[in-house]
């Protein structure tokens, strides 16, 4: 799920009109004692970083004056909480406070309704304080056609004792609240603490707000990059991988990395999973066979093979990797010779020397496997395809054993080739990418076998080369599927003069730093 | 019987014009299941293998009947719309195939449809067959593979994983033990049949005499299923497998619900609380049709 930093938070807040400290966001010492001078009295410094508990981790500092929020921001950009770096903080007015409130607002799966929670012992804690205290929390469900009203909210608080302006005070920030969640659809959200402060008005000090992943398209400016649950900030592969799958919609790719880094020893894979509950089965497999998981990655719900190429150019992109595992339920619903495309493609421009895996049951897996068989036997890693009637125990057990034969042999990252343009090249784009036919070669061809190959039948014989028998605008649009099926006809029977150009935004330039690193 | 849809049932596409929507037609079309009509606005007066198109839900009831179930295949952000529109003109069951769609609008959809007394399956499933009778959605992929995936019988089968939904009716098929109704129920947080729903289900149809449950890490459906079995309102057999032991609490898996949210939701909180109702728990996929089988025999023969 997306999440928001607290200040992303806080804005929101602000312009529902609920009340939040004065602050600003600063990433420097400099900086930090500006903004200190300007609030121009005693300041809270609060380190923005996706880990609970910072305050006892140094995230959370005090200070007096200009010089003393310099000196604790310059020792708070470079601690790590809970191994993340700290870029940004929060440089707010210190409160005098009364009392410390929770509310937040969750989804009950059972009742399948928004619930908003409040309690008078807000703070650090609130798990420990719902099981001791039962009566210090109340909770209430929201219909969601009629929303969260100010005199729901006060029936709600009332309950907990609160009473007079504090009470109204409240009520009108949980209603806002509630709004405020709908309209940036929250998957959860909390204000925690809630502070009562002693001169008597109400501030949300803290802000959780977590956007679902799902709706994120409807708040472009929210400025979120990948809408993906973390519990980090993305890394570089994961934000190319992101626009890989927002920008194909034909089928499911996810992919997080779960290693910093490969060693050169260290018996970790490439994983590419289908669907969730076929992934966890799969790597359960593999972990019991003592390997490590770089990666974690779905292709699901018929993706294209260009979905698929994608993903595994990204997969090879990480160094070290012993060996590349694709594997899901093994029953699946969706075209399996889509993956096996996808994967011949990849593996072939990469000429991969270790070892792969492929276990792509379900519908037409006879015509996968007879692809990768067909396609693959002469590249350098081995490559065993399997269907629906082998195990993934199986699966993980031959890959260790391919992997031993190969001698623990490491990935090698390499550099991405950009195509060719020679003369006499016919071209057409793709709805992800661009295709490239090198007709003077198509002379020598005996079969034409890419015009039966092309299962939507787009293409046709103009003396005796292949062209479009759709406009261009149709190809683009969608009637060329992406299958990859006319480009590996072609390279493997005939002539390889058909070469599918899909690019991958920011790859290129990423596999360079890697290999810069590797030559080290 | 076998629960939700059978061979009886007068199905509905909604996005039947589209790239998944035509292909999932013709599986259905070639299955058995009766495919009435088929909605997309603007297309109106066009056929897509045999079914007439009409531009709204309302029309397709105006011209073919009543129309008991409908099947989803518009873009993720155009479900609710479409949903709603289903619920409203009557439709009993609407089934959700998307992925992604935002859970505030599966809410709004759940809202209106407890209103109208209609059910949902999904958002993001695979759909559901009961097999010799009909086919909703994209499970099995072409006629083909389905009838040789899944043969009739007396299992229930409900999933949250739509791959393992297949692979364990698959296996159980393999083990010569049918299927009355094998359903994904989806993959999300919030979805409109959980398994407490559709174990209900289950449990009222004469010929479901057992079920199998596929459970995952998050969400409370595995243990509102528990408290359904320890108070007696599911008596038949259950033979469950929790994925995601290993998971690790934030890692999501592609399953929306996969977040482990305190011990509500943990592996161990299901398994325990399963176990402790009298649900057989099995640690492996591939004891499922084992435990299933012999649970079935000392049905038959009791001692």
């Amino acid at each position: 799920m997306a999440r928001l930093f607290e200040y992303q938070s806080k804005d929101l807040l602000k312009k529902s009109g609920i009340p939040v400290p004065e602050g600003i966001v600063v990433s420097s010492p400099d900086e930090a004692a500006e903004a200190a001078q300007r609030l121009g009295r005693s300041v809270v410094l609060k380190a923005q970083v996706w880990a609970t508990g910072r305050a006892e981790k140094g995230g959370i500092q005090f200070a007096d004056s200009p010089e003393e929020a310099h000196k604790e921001a310059r020792e708070m950009l470079e601690i790590r909480i809970s191994g993340l770096r700290i870029e940004k903080i929060l440089v707010e007015e210190k409160i005098d406070i009364r009392s410390e409130y929770f509310a937040g607002l969750v989804i009950d799966d059972a009742e399948k309704c928004p619930v908003m929670v409040f309690s008078t012992m807000g703070g650090t804690g609130i798990e420990e304080i719902a099981q001791k205290h039962p009566d210090k929390i109340t909770r209430t469900s929201v219909d969601v056609e009629k929303g969260f009203r100010e005199f729901e909210a006060r029936d709600l608080i009332r309950k907990t004792g609160l009473s007079g302006k504090t009470l109204t005070r409240v009520s009108r920030i949980l209603a806002k609240f509630y709004q405020v969640s709908q309209k940036y659809d929250a998957r959860s959200a909390e204000m925690n603490p809630l502070v009562l402060a002693k001169d008597g008005s109400v501030y949300a000090a803290d802000c959780h707000f977590v956007v679902d992943d799902y709706a994120v398209f409807r708040h472009p400016d929210l400025g979120i990059e990948v809408a993906r649950e973390f519990d980090r900030p993305p890394t570089e592969l994961e934000k190319i991988a992101y626009l890989v799958e927002k920008n194909d919609h034909r089928g499911t790719f996810y992919f997080f990395q779960m290693m910093d880094e490969v060693g050169e020893k260290e018996n970790a894979l490439g994983f590419n999973g289908a669907g969730g509950g076929g992934s966890m089965m799969s790597m359960d497999a593999v972990l019991d066979q003592g390997f490590k998981l770089a990666n974690y990655c779905d292709t699901s719900g018929n993706p294209s093979a260009a979905k698929v190429y994608r993903a595994a150019k990204i997969i090879l992109s990480q160094p070290h990797i012993k060996g590349y595992f694709a594997s899901g339920s093994g029953v699946a619903s969706q075209e399996q010779f889509h993956s096996a495309r996808g994967l011949v493609k990849a593996f072939f421009e990469e000429r991969i020397e270790i070892p792969a895996v492929l276990r792509l049951g379900g519908n037409y897996e006879d015509l996968a496997m007879d692809i990768l068989h067909k396609y693959l036997k002469d590249i350098p890693g081995e490559v065993e395809g399997y269907g629906r009637d082998n195990a993934p125990e199986f699966c993980a057990q031959r890959m260790k054993t391919l992997i031993t034969e190969n001698q623990f042999l490491p990935h090698k990252v390499r550099p991405i080739k950009e195509p060719e343009t020679k003369e006499d090249v016919y071209s057409f784009k793709t709805p992800t990418g661009e295709i490239f036919i090198q007709h003077d070669q198509c002379r020598t061809c005996a079969t034409q076998g890419c015009i039966k190959a092309c299962a939507q039948n787009i293409l046709k014989l103009e003396q005796d080369k292949p062209i479009l028998s759709i406009s261009r605008e149709e190809a683009e649009k969608g009637k060329c599927t992406e299958c990859l099926a006319c480009e590996i006809y072609c390279r493997f029977h005939e002539q390889d003069a058909i070469n599918i150009h899909l690019p991958i935004p920011g790859l290129k330039e990423y596999r360079e730093k890697v290999i810069k690193k590797q030559k080290k | 019987m076998s629960i939700l849809v059978n061979e009886n049932s007068k199905v509905l596409v909604q996005g039947i014009t589209g790239r998944e929507g035509m292909v999932r037609t013709r599986l259905m079309k070639d299955y058995g299941t009766r495919v009435m009509a088929g909605v997309t606005p603007g297309k109106g007066g066009q056929e897509v293998y045999g079914v007439p198109v009409y531009d709204s839900v309302k029309q397709a009831i105006e011209e073919c009947g009543e129309l008991d179930i409908s099947v989803i295949f518009v873009p993720a952000f155009l479900v609710k719309d479409a949903a709603l529109e289903a619920i409203d003109a009557g439709v009993k069951l609407a089934v959700l195939i998307p992925d992604r769609v935002p859970i505030h609008d599966v809410l709004e959809i759940a809202r209106f449809s407890k209103q109208k007394g209609a059910r949902f399956v999904g958002p993001n499933t695979l759909g559901l067959v009961s097999p010799g009778k009909a086919v909703l959605g994209m499970i099995g992929g072409r006629a083909e593979s389905a009838r040789e995936w899944f043969i009739p019988g007396s299992i229930g089968v409900s999933s949250r994983s739509g791959g393992m939904t297949s692979a364990i009716s698959y296996y159980l098929t393999k083990a010569g033990l049918g299927q009355s109704t094998i359903i994904h129920v989806g993959g999300d947080a919030v979805v409109g049949s959980s398994h407490p729903e559709v174990l209900s289900l289950f449990e009222k149809d004469e010929e479901t005499e057992l079920m199998v449950m596929f459970g995952e890490i998050g969400t409370t459906q595995e243990e509102r299923v528990a408290d359904l079995v320890s108070g007696g309102r599911i008596q038949k057999p259950v033979v469950a497998y929790i994925g995601g032991k290993a998971a690790k609490s934030g890692t999501r898996f592609s399953h929306a619900g996969a977040i482990v949210e305190g011990s509500r939701g943990s592996h161990e909180s299901k398994v325990s609380l399963l176990k402790q109702a009298g649900v057989h728990v099995v640690d492996a996929v591939a004891d499922i049709p084992k435990k299933a089988g012999q649970l079935l025999k000392e049905r038959e023969n009791p001692r």
